[in-house]
């Protein structure tokens, strides 16, 4: 295999490995903050609905866990098997974020294994919900964390590059890089964001498929409120990636926006295809475009005429910014309408075609969270580390790249379609009516 | 004491760590498989269950941070091995993701199933086989260096006793190690048939670990004399190491004192682990590679240090409370009290 070849498998690998990871990761990340939410208004209302949610959430949690966690250790090893040198220089200025989040990786999988094995061990309640702080901080740190490593790819600083070596190297100005802040709270509050719409869907799927228990409503109103609050934090942190980007990268702005010459008063493109170099069928919001990157209607917007050639990121990029951005509206809307109608007793949202679209919620909001990250790491290239390494001099010159990746596809589906499998199963045989009325006859009282 | 010698025994001790638990948790698969399939049933079941349930990703972290800790402690090693490993570490990565997932699909969603329990336990062997070829490929002969690129030599790594030799020891003291842990916990648990049943195992794979340990020993003075004469050098650490092996042995034998062999066993691969180690050094990588060319800047080896030491104050009482709940209680061990989720 030549190099050209080594370079390409590598990519389609990190890219498969990735895309997989992500899934689990992110609802790794916010699960763990539904599984507290859920309890703590159990202990405070004293409902043992939202306690058994917790505890069945917490249980269907393992499995996601246990996927996340080796296809984890799988990306972990590949950064290093598949970009050797990316990673010699990464190890350089950036290894105190990933040598900090291992250890946001030990606090979560210790407190995870207490917590999963201590329910009612403890007399109050209360100290059952307090081991599971230290697992929901640790998952979000583990996010935090890495997407420290992401942001320095993106705003690379915090070292001096003289002839080829290695200079004045400051780990905490690597760490606190431009990109840092937006992408950090963006991936953090999606990662809520999407778990929550996660577990509408499921609820709104048992309403759907017949059951009309109460501890579905509770779920489904529980899990769309949380949805909401996070949606709307994601569009305003979104709102500001943007900025960051017109500031910092504006050759991703302007690819992702088909934004070509450098202008006042840009207007926003949404939609639309682009044939010979030309835009067709796009709606075009006047000074959009100009309100996202500056936050005034007037200000000038970088074009790619600005760019050499070879330094603009490919142009698809764009339908993954438009498919993520309208989720997020989409989302955002549908939240508030559910919310809005529950709190004035609208009846539509009992019908059937409303609730579908919950369903729908879920998937769309994976959707989002993979058109995201496309989106973020193909605008960045050609760059692995922006204006630093091109991602063609980072790879591998090993020469079974291809084999390796036939085999981690095939991993991939075997731990996809198993963790599907498994999860229906365990649900399936232990529906939620039949562990209520378990619940009662073991305390005998009142839980309907 | 320089950064690098701070940086490579920390990383060092994690990697002990994780030959420990990981040993412990792949022979119990193993064991479990075994008997499941030789129809002696659920002899060990339960023993291994409550054991490895609430620890195994626990177990998998001891790992992510040896490697995590390398790339950062010694960045040019990512150039060198991560170049040259992607065919025997993608397959350790999928052993390793089979046996994960498994393990939680099996025991958190009641997916008995023979295969799968066959699978889990062989996985669990042929992973510290697969990662042991890191050690293997360290003492150099098998990298070249090819228009600047290292290159591994295939043929050379599978035809040498080396290799082979290494490859039966990480089997053999695994189910050692095992063994031995396990004989001690079902005797806590008080469970009688398990704890005669392991403890004939741990006896059986006694003597294997130690003739194959020497073998290596062996195979060295031929293929890297720089290396055997430095192990020479430390005889008596490798000898003081011996000895503990005749006290966990002894103890195993006269059916006393599970606990101490145990920690006497500990204590016997520590200083083996820690004589070869030293007597490795300086090397990463025969002989392209010490832990001084290859070492990070000064900035970012405190910088990790300092994590360390705070990651430590974070850790250690998190790990002690774990074991005091499940390792060091005995309502707990002895299946009196079950709470899982
Ligand atoms: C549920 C998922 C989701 C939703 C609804 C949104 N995003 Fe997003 N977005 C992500 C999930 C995501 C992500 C997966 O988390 C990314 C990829 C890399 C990153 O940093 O975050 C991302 C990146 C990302 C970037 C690029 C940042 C960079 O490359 O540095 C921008 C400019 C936006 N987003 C803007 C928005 C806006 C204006 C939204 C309006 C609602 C929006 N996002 C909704
Ligand atoms: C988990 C979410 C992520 C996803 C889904 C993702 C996705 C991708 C995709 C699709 C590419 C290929 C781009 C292309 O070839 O055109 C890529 C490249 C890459 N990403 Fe990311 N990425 C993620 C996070 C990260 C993080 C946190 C890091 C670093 C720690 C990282 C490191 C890399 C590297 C080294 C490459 C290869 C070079 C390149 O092709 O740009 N990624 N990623
Ligand atoms: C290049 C990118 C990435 C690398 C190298 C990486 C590495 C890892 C590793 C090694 C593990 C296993 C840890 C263990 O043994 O417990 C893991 C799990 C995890 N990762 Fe990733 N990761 C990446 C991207 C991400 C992203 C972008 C997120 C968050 C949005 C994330 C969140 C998590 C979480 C929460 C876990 C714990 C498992 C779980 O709770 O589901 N990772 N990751």
């Amino acid at each position: 295999m030549d190099n050209e070849q080594a370079v390409f498998y590598s990519r389609v690998l990190t890219e498969l490995t990735l895309s997989f990871h992500i899934i689990y990761a992110t609802i790794g990340v916010g699960i763990p903050l539904m599984i507290m939410i859920a309890q703590w208004v159990g202990i405070k209302k004293n409902d043992e609905h939202y306690i058994l949610l917790a505890r069945r959430w917490a249980r269907g949690f393992v499995i996601t866990v246990a996927v996340g966690v080796v296809t984890g250790t799988a990306i972990g090893l590949q950064l290093a098997l598949l970009w050797p040198n990316f990673m010699e220089l990464a190890g350089n200025v950036i290894a105190l974020p990933l040598f900090m989040e291992t250890f946001a990786f030990f606090f979560e999988a210790i407190f995870l294994g207490i917590y999963l094995y201590t329910w009612d061990r403890f007399d109050n309640q209360k100290k059952h919900l307090l081991l599971l702080i230290p697992v929901a901080v640790g998952a979000s740190f583990s996010a935090v964390f890495i997407t420290i490593v992401n942001a320095f790819m993106n705003a690379p600083q915090g070292f001096d590059l003289v002839d080829g070596e290695l200079i004045n190297i400051n780990p905490l100005l690597a760490m606190f890089n431009p990109a840092m802040p937006t992408k950090v709270a963006h991936v953090v509050s999606t990662a809520y964001m999407t778990s929550a719409f996660v577990l509408a869907s499921i609820a709104a799927f048992r309403l759907l498929k017949g059951s009309n228990h109460v501890y579905h409503k509770k779920a489904l109103f529980l899990t769309m409120k949380v949805g909401l609050v996070f949606a709307i934090a994601t569009a305003i942190i979104g709102d500001f990636s943007g900025k960051y980007l017109a500031e910092y990268q504006p050759e991703k702005l302007a690819a992702a926006e088909w934004h070509f010459e450098t202008e006042e008063n840009a207007p926003l493109i949404m939609y639309g295809v682009l044939e010979d170099g030309e835009v067709k069928y796009a709606i075009k919001i006047p000074y959009a475009l100009s309100i996202l990157a500056h936050a005034n209607p007037f200000a000038e917007v970088k074009g790619l005429d600005q760019f050499p050639e070879d330094e603009v990121p490919p142009l698809y990029i764009h339908y993954l910014f438009d498919i993520m951005v309208t989720i997020g509206m989409w989302l955002a809307f549908l939240s508030a309408l559910f919310v809005f109608a529950t709190w004035r007793k609208w009846s539509f949202i009992q019908t059937k075609w409303f609730r579908w679209l919950l369903v729908a919620g879920g998937p769309l909001a994976i959707i989002a969270i993979e058109a995201g990250w496309w989106f973020a790491e193909v605008g960045r290239q050609p760059w692995v580390l922006r204006g630093i390494m091109r991602t063609e001099d980072a790879a591998t010159t090993s020469g079974q790249v291809d084999i390796m990746l036939a085999l981690f596809a095939g991993l991939y589906l075997i731990l996809g379609v198993g963790s599907v499998v498994v999860l229906r199963r365990m649900f399936k045989r232990n529906p939620v009516e039949q562990e209520i009325e378990d619940r009662r006859k073991e305390k005998g009282g009142d839980i309907h | 004491m320089t950064l690098e010698i701070i940086g490579i025994s920390v990383l060092w001790m994690f990697l002990f760590g994780y030959v420990i638990v990981a040993s412990i948790d792949f022979g119990a698969g193993f064991f479990n498989a075994y008997n499941i399939l030789t129809r002696r049933e659920h002899i060990l079941t339960n023993v291994i269950q409550r054991y490895l349930s609430p620890v195994w990703e626990v177990t998998n972290v001891f790992l992510v941070f040896f490697f995590v800790g390398v790339i950062g402690f010694f960045p040019k090693t990512a150039f060198y091995y991560g170049t040259t490993l992607l065919v025997p570490v993608s397959i350790a990565i999928i052993l390793l993701a089979i046996r994960g997932s498994y393990y939680a699909f099996a025991m958190y969603g009641s997916y008995g199933h023979k295969g799968y329990t066959f699978m889990y336990g062989m996985a669990g062997l042929f992973i510290p086989a697969s990662l042991s070829i890191v050690l293997t490929i360290s003492e150099g002969g098998f990298i070249s260096m090819v228009n600047d690129y290292p290159v591994l030599d295939y043929w050379e790594l599978f035809t040498s006793p080396l290799t082979w030799s290494i490859f039966v020891l990480s089997i053999t003291a695994l189910l050692y190690i095992s063994a031995v842990f396990l004989t001690w916990y079902a005797n806590k648990a008080g469970d009688t048939s398990a704890t005669e049943l392991l403890r004939k195992y741990a006896l059986i794979w006694a003597l294997p670990t130690m003739v194959t340990a020497g073998g290596i020993i062996f195979e060295l003075r031929s293929h890297n004399p720089e290396h055997y004469a430095r192990i020479l050098d430390l005889w008596w650490v490798f000898g003081l190491s011996f000895l503990l092996f005749i006290g966990t042995v002894w103890f195993i034998f006269k059916r006393k004192k599970y606990g101490l062999a145990f920690g006497l066993l500990v204590g016997q691969f520590a200083l083996a682990f820690f004589g070869y180690g030293v007597s490795h050094y300086p090397y990463l990588l025969y002989p392209y590679l010490t832990i001084y060319d290859s070492f990070t800047n000064e900035a970012m080896a405190i910088a990790l240090i300092t994590a360390f030491i705070a990651g430590l104050g974070l850790l250690l009482p998190s790990l002690y409370l774990l074991l005091r709940l499940f390792l060091f209680n005995k309502d707990y061990v002895r299946g009196n009290k079950d709470h899982h989720t």
